[in-house]
């Protein structure tokens, strides 16, 4: 019993952190039907920027807390500037291309994201500073799941809960929604549709930086490379729960990642990534638009 | 040439870069010494450099822009014009495919022996790139595991000659045969999903291959891959290396004769037909009388063929094969390869191929450079040219309207 | 070794005059070329661009006290981003381009696809990190050296100082599923079941770049393991020990060379503490070692990365190769690797019959304040 609860909670933190990613994922793709596959790597240039922050802040003496909050702001300043500027260059001229095009420039731009701070900074693993200690009351169930592994939890329901709100109460949510539904008929009704779309942009690479922060963090090192497989296993994550849908992509997510724990726990690690994507596959086959994902009558 | 507004506008632009790249360019920290280098000489590459950019950028959008949308329509639409003009006429069109042939006859008798081994690889990636145009190009279905049938095709070969010796010659067809049987058994559960769904399933079944390929040691030596593989034998008689790379660069010359006549065929014929109906409109073509699923599942077999005889050819070639050559990453160049050629154009995935993958051979002298390069080429190239470089002779008969979906 | 400069000359120019009058021999050009392959981009590339970085301070340093023989060393750096594939067209190249020697490959399915051309070309070449035994052992690959030693060496290595020093009797084997980790814990495991004395308790593989291994943690503790030996490098190294502290799991950690990287003590920092593995005997003492740590440092301002001394200490044997035989001819190079002894950052080595490198001791090592000490 013991050992499934310290499973579970290993597939709960698991699955938070794809759940970090896979938000962003999701928002995009719910407004604009982009697969972006330079989500992943604006996650890792958020943990860059927390990581280059974080330890100048720290090599110049500031406090723990000062150095979290300088080193989120900055991650989610710089993400949600790279991911506004990125559509702006590599999407945006592509709305009104077929649609396989702005996917072939997500793969050119993560290329060349990754290739970027591989030279700008460096190709080794760089070590990520502790920037969330060991709580003392945590002790007693350390050995079941860490500080950060709760952090990660507590933060990702936070910010599902405030993205759900913010979709369904807010007049920029509002907006969002009917540039998903119909962009045509969204900018008739006088939605400004390349704001909804710049916004969702800014708010979705804050929030891959905010998970390149604490995801670092648990991980506790970082390079260019990372947010190539997160990605990967995130954009999987939101399909498995119904790609568009906030609680979607939470929910696939912790599929997901309990999956891959019990997997690795009762069966074998050697195929956690099989289980994962076999998962995948026969809930697809079952419920073709995903979990939570709305079964859209096409038609004539 | 530019307005002061202009000018003005760059430099907002480049002060706009200055700030985006500031902590990834500026600050270079040494965790261990506990050092910060601050490296401000980059501002200044970087303000310069985007200065310039956006410069040539803005001369290069506003010749393709004009007016907005629709003069990038027309303006693309007269250049595919200018190709499918050489392609329609048959005079133009049968000199341009006799000199295209003689150069390929004769180059490996000109160029070195590395020239002729990239063109190989460039030849190879034509094939796949083919074979997963029926698939995505004609048939409209988005396959990014495309590589795992690649590798079915490789590790048939490796194993065979491994375990019982069988040359390349028995293997080929084999090989090709066993990648379109996986991609029957792909295919029959989940064609019935729709656009990215299908994306999604079929990228994990890519992964599940490498996986497995990866963890079942027994069966595929696992990571440390399967060495000494032969290469095509040349009616018995060993070659040197050379002389095989040569033997092999034909194969491959004729291999692909014979695929574009194939697809070529292929697009005319009643299944080609259904293929193309059935991406512009399921619903429509089913109401015709189309069987949805049997013509999707011979478009993803045939697909996979070639993706399978391509692998015994990859296989031979390299003499090794690993799992790490069939990576995600690889699906997504052949993939590539076909939307940024121009999707259902044979002519279009030749050039789409023969860019994506000499251009990083060719970008070898930037070094570190390379792969940087070859992202923003990738970019660039969808920003000015998003219906690729040559889109479908078909495509001249359809009304230019923004489609919104 | 030192010669007067007066035939020091004499020799350049007789060397010069040689090289003029014979266009095709080893010695036709006026500079020796030393390819450099590897990974030098995606997701491999810490691996491969330490041994660039050794390349050039070495030829650098040559070239500054007057080259080989009186031949600059030119380096022709190419990408093999450690794919098969891509390999073959970077030893074409190389070939094409006139390298006379080759530094590389960094990965043993590049090195094994990449070997056959050079081997067809009567190319040397030495790889810092290709470890897969059949390079050597099999024989397939006569122009082949290596300054690392193979899988099955360390893997014995490591086994014996979990039984016989440590006495451990319950072993888990992890590895990262890759071609080096995979080949070590395959080779770690036969050992221990060999020996009689152990059991293998857990015998699994990791997904590297996973986001989370506390799964896999769970489960070495639940099989009560004494020590987990680890298959693979660093940066997955570093994460599982520091998962395996933080779920409170005190289990030793023993592994090979790709961990014993200081960058493995600087991420994993007090985690790390304690944990073993196996690497070159006294590297941290050798002079030469420590020199070519400094020159890393004056030079690129950062610490070198993996496999940066086989890569300096390759460059120097097959410098020293080509002074010797003068020439460079394989059989000649091969003679020169096989019965000098050249001092390098690994030790004083020279290399066997099947290419493997004679001297390269291994020796266990253990954190300890922040340092890997010899055991």
């Amino acid at each position: 019993m013991e050992y499934f609860v310290e499973l579970l909670f290993s597939g709960l933190t698991r699955g938070a952190i794809y759940a970090l990613i896979a938000l962003g994922y999701t928002m995009v793709y719910g407004i604009i039907g982009l697969i972006n596959f330079a989500h992943g790597d604006i996650y890792m240039i958020g943990a860059f920027t927390a990581y280059l922050v974080a330890t100048v802040l720290s090599i110049y003496g500031f406090p723990l807390l000062a150095i979290i909050v300088l080193a989120g702001l900055a991650a989610a300043v710089w993400s949600s500037a790279y991911g506004y500027t990125i559509e702006k260059v590599a999407y945006k001229p592509l709305r009104q291309a077929p649609r396989l095009s702005p996917l072939i420039s997500a793969i050119g731009m993560s290329i060349f994201l990754q290739n970027y701070v591989l030279l700008a900074q460096t190709s080794d693993f760089l070590p990520f500073p502790t920037l969330i200690p060991d709580w003392a009351f945590m002790e007693p169930i350390a050995h079941i799941i860490s500080s950060t592994g709760i952090t990660i939890l507590i933060v990702t329901t936070v910010i599902m809960l405030l993205l759900t709100l913010l979709i369904k109460y807010t007049r920029i949510g509002k907006a969002m929604r009917a540039t998903s539904q119909d962009k045509t008929m969204a900018m008739l009704v006088g939605i400004n549709v390349n704001r909804v779309i710049s916004v969702t942009f800014i708010i979705g690479s804050g929030l891959a930086a905010i998970g390149g922060l604490l995801i670092a963090t648990h991980i506790g090192q970082i390079n260019f490379y990372i947010g190539f497989i997160a990605g990967i296993k995130a954009f999987t994550a939101a399909v498995l729960g119904g790609i568009g849908s906030i609680p979607g992509a939470v929910l696939g997510s912790l599929i997901l990642g309990l999956t891959e724990a019990f997997a690795t726990g009762y069966i074998s690690s050697d195929y956690e990534d099989v289980f994962a994507f076999s998962l995948l596959v026969l809930i697809l086959i079952f419920k073709p638009s995903g979990i939570l994902g709305k079964d859209e009558t096409k038609k004539v | 040439m530019f307005s002061l507004k202009e000018i003005q506008r760059c430099l907002l632009l480049s002060l706009w870069f200055v700030f985006l790249t500031f902590p990834i360019m500026v600050i270079k920290v040494d965790p261990f010494e506990r050092i910060v280098h601050w490296r401000w000489e980059n501002i200044l590459y970087v303000a310069v450099g985007s200065f310039f950019l956006s410069l040539i950028f803005r001369m290069l959008l506003r010749k393709t822009e004009g007016g907005g949308a629709k003069a990038l329509g027309a303006v693309s639409l007269e250049k595919t014009a200018l190709i499918t003009r050489i392609l329609e006429t048959p005079k133009y069109r049968n000199t341009l495919i006799i000199s295209v042939l003689a150069v390929g006859l004769v180059f490996p008798h000109i160029f070195s022996t590395y020239q002729t081994n990239i063109m190989i690889t460039a030849l190879m990636y034509v094939m796949l790139g083919l074979g997963l145009n029926i698939v995505v190009g004609l048939a409209g279905l988005l396959d990014l595991g495309f590589v795992a049938f690649y590798a079915v095709g490789a590790y048939s070969y490796a194993l065979l000659h491994l375990h019982f010796d069988i040359g390349f010659w028995t293997a080929l067809p084999i090989g090709g045969f066993l990648a379109a049987i996986f991609g029957i058994i792909l295919g029959y559960p989940v064609l019935r999903l729709r656009g990215d769904y299908l994306a999604i399933v079929t990228l994990g079944f890519g992964e599940i291959i490498r996986l497995v390929l990866e963890n079942w040691g027994e069966f595929s030596q696992g990571p440390s891959g399967i060495s000494s593989i032969a290469r095509p034998g040349f009616f018995g008689i060993e070659l040197s290396l050379n002389s095989a790379i040569i033997y092999i660069y034909y194969l491959m010359i004729i291999a692909i004769i014979i695929t574009i006549f194939v697809v070529n065929r292929l697009q005319d014929s009643r299944l080609g037909r259904a293929w193309i109906a059935l991406r512009e409109d399921e619903i429509a073509c089913q109401a015709m009388g189309i069987d949805k699923r049997k013509t999707k599942l011979v478009a993803f077999s045939l697909g996979a063929f070639w993706a399978g005889i391509v692998g015994v050819v990859f296989a031979a070639k390299t003499t090794f094969i690993n799992p790490a050559s069939f990576t995600f990453l690889e699906s997504a160049i052949i993939l590539s390869i076909v939307v940024l050629g121009g999707m259902g154009s044979i002519v279009g995935v030749i050039v789409g191929a023969f860019i994506l993958i000499l251009l990083p051979e060719y970008l070898r002298a930037l070094s570190e450079y390379r792969m940087l390069v070859f992202g923003a080429v990738m970019v660039l190239m969808m920003v000015f040219r998003p219906q690729g470089m040559i889109a479908t002779i078909r495509k001249t008969y359809t009304i230019p309207k923004d489609d919104q979906d | 070794m030192k010669r007067k400069l007066g035939g020091k000359l004499m020799t350049v120019a007789a060397v010069a005059t040689f090289a003029l009058s014979l266009t095709v021999s080893g010695f036709a050009a006026d500079t020796i070329k030393i390819g450099v392959a590897g990974a030098h981009s995606g997701d491999l590339a810490s691996y491969g661009l330490p041994s660039v970085n050794a390349a050039k301070l070495v030829a650098d340093k040559v070239n500054a006290e007057g080259g080989i023989n009186g031949k600059q060393i030119e380096l022709l750096v190419e990408d093999d981003v450690c794919k098969p594939e891509v390999a073959t067209n970077t030893a074409t190249k190389l070939v094409s381009s006139g390298a006379d020697v080759v530094l590389g490959h960094i990965c043993s399915g590049a090195t094994k696809a990449a070997m056959p051309i050079y081997n067809n070309a009567g190319i040397l070449v030495m790889s810092p990190s290709a470890t897969n035994p059949a390079l050597t052992k099999s024989g397939e690959y006569p122009n082949f050296f290596r300054t690392i030693a193979p899988d099955d060496a360390q893997a014995e290595v490591d086994v014996e100082f979990a039984l016989n020093t440590l006495g451990y009797t319950k072993l888990a084997v992890i590895h990262d599923k890759g071609d080096y980790g995979k080949g070590f814990a395959e080779y770690a495991k036969k050992y221990l079941e060999e020996s009689g004395k152990a059991e293998v308790v857990l015998f699994e593989g990791v997904t590297p770049g996973a986001v989370d291994y506390s799964a896999i943690v769970q489960k070495i503790k639940r099989s009560d393991a004494e020590a987990v030996i680890f298959g693979g490098y660093h940066p997955e190294a570093s994460k599982i020990i520091s998962m395996m502290r933080k779920k409170r799991l005190e289990a030793d950690f023993i592994s090979d060379d790709g961990v014993k990287d200081q960058t493995f003590i600087k991420v994993a920092g007090e985690d790390a503490e304690g944990a073993y593995a196996s690497g070159p005997k006294d590297t941290t003492d050798n002079p030469l070692a420590i020199k070519a740590v400094q020159e890393h440092k004056e030079t690129f301002d950062s610490d070198p990365g993996a496999f940066f001394q086989n890569a300096y200490a390759a460059m120097l044997a097959m410098v020293n190769a080509i002074k010797v035989a003068d020439s460079t001819e394989l059989d000649a190079l091969k003679k020169a690797l096989q019965t000098e002894k050249v001092n390098t950052p690994v030790g004083e080595i020279y290399f066997n019959e099947q290419g493997d490198a004679v001297g390269v001791g291994f020796s266990v090592y253990q954190v300890q304040d922040g340092k890997f000490v010899e055991m």
